[in-house]
């Protein structure tokens, strides 16, 4: 009988450590600090900037091919 | 050849590019993602590293369909579709690759010791070894069709060779990666696909869109190039 209580204490005890470790998992570093203070939305402007200029490029070079092509054809 | 109906003067899909694009960067750096050890905010590449390689999967796709088309009435204009679309092909492989190299020296080294000690390990993944074959067969590609004078022989060439490069890419990058044990995670079933037990639902929201945003614009690029070398060939008869 004391054998099977202490089986089932350990049982309790080993449950409420996996509990902790999942808990332990949970709470992983993320760049929390840099949410909360907005200052993710600096990088997103900084990228976006980056992209536009870039997309523009694109486009540019777009209109470009097509003026050639038109006076080609002439 | 330069009818208005061709859809690479169409604009309306490099307008989705752009706002997909937008989307991608905003959401993909605002949206909330799954806290997971070892990735941490890195998780956000997937919305950038593994689109670099769907574009490149979709990209070559599409030069092998023209290669395809060009062996069936060699028509010249499908052959410089085919060199076009695989040119942009490797250049999203090699960005692909580049950034996989930089997210792999943050989440697989030991984070013990200085990244380059785990540089050995790292190089060893056979899913990176797999890739690199798959870069060089199309770098083969290239060479092999710049080495040839003759046009008919040239594109007759190079398009059956598009077609082998084409078919190495499976078992490349598709499967002896997958039948070696990797760091490198999607292994099992359909990784980034499979709705059910992958990727949280929140980050198919971003992903998706990325994946189709990426790869038009590489379409558009690719358009451009095929433009300028229509151009090209046109000055030159002429």
């Amino acid at each position: 009988m004391m054998n099977f209580c202490k089986r089932i204490l350990l049982l309790f005890v080993l449950v409420i450590l996996t509990g902790e470790v999942f808990a332990q998992d949970k709470k992983v570093e993320m760049a929390d600090t840099m949410r909360s203070n907005g200052r993710i939305y600096v990088v997103v402007a900084v990228v976006i900037t980056i992209l536009l200029g870039l997309i523009l490029y694109v486009t540019r070079l777009d209109r470009k091919m097509t003026r050639l092509e038109k006076e080609n054809r002439l | 050849m330069t009818d208005t109906k061709n859809y690479m003067y169409k604009s309306w899909w490099k307008i989705a590019s752009v706002v997909l694009l937008l989307y991608t960067f905003t959401a993909g750096l605002l949206l909330e993602v799954p806290h997971l050890p070892a990735l941490q905010e890195t998780i956000r590449n997937l919305y950038f590293h593994v689109c670099m390689w769907f574009a490149m999967m979709i990209l070559f796709t599409i030069s092998v369909v023209n290669a395809i088309r060009y062996l069936r009435n060699f028509n010249p204009k499908y052959d410089i579709y085919a060199r076009q679309y695989a040119v942009m092909g490797i250049v999203f492989g090699l960005l692909g690759y580049i950034t996989g190299a930089i997210w792999a020296s943050y989440t697989w080294a030991d984070p013990n010791k200085p990244a380059i000690n785990s540089f050995s390990t790292i190089a060893r993944d056979p899913k990176l070894i797999g890739a690199a074959i798959a870069l060089l067969v199309y770098f083969a590609y290239l060479i092999l069709r710049d080495s040839i004078q003759d046009m008919d022989k040239k594109a007759r060439i190079s398009a059956v060779y598009n077609i082998f490069a084409y078919a190495m890419l499976f078992p490349s990058i598709w499967i002896l990666p997958r039948i070696l044990p990797s760091l490198h995670p999607g292994n099992e079933g359909n990784p980034a696909l499979d709705v059910k037990n992958d990727i949280s639902s929140n980050m198919r929201m971003v992903f998706y869109p990325a994946v189709i945003g990426w790869t038009l614009l590489g379409v558009w690029i690719t358009t451009l190039k095929i433009r300028l070398s229509i151009l090209k060939e046109k000055k030159m008869m002429s």
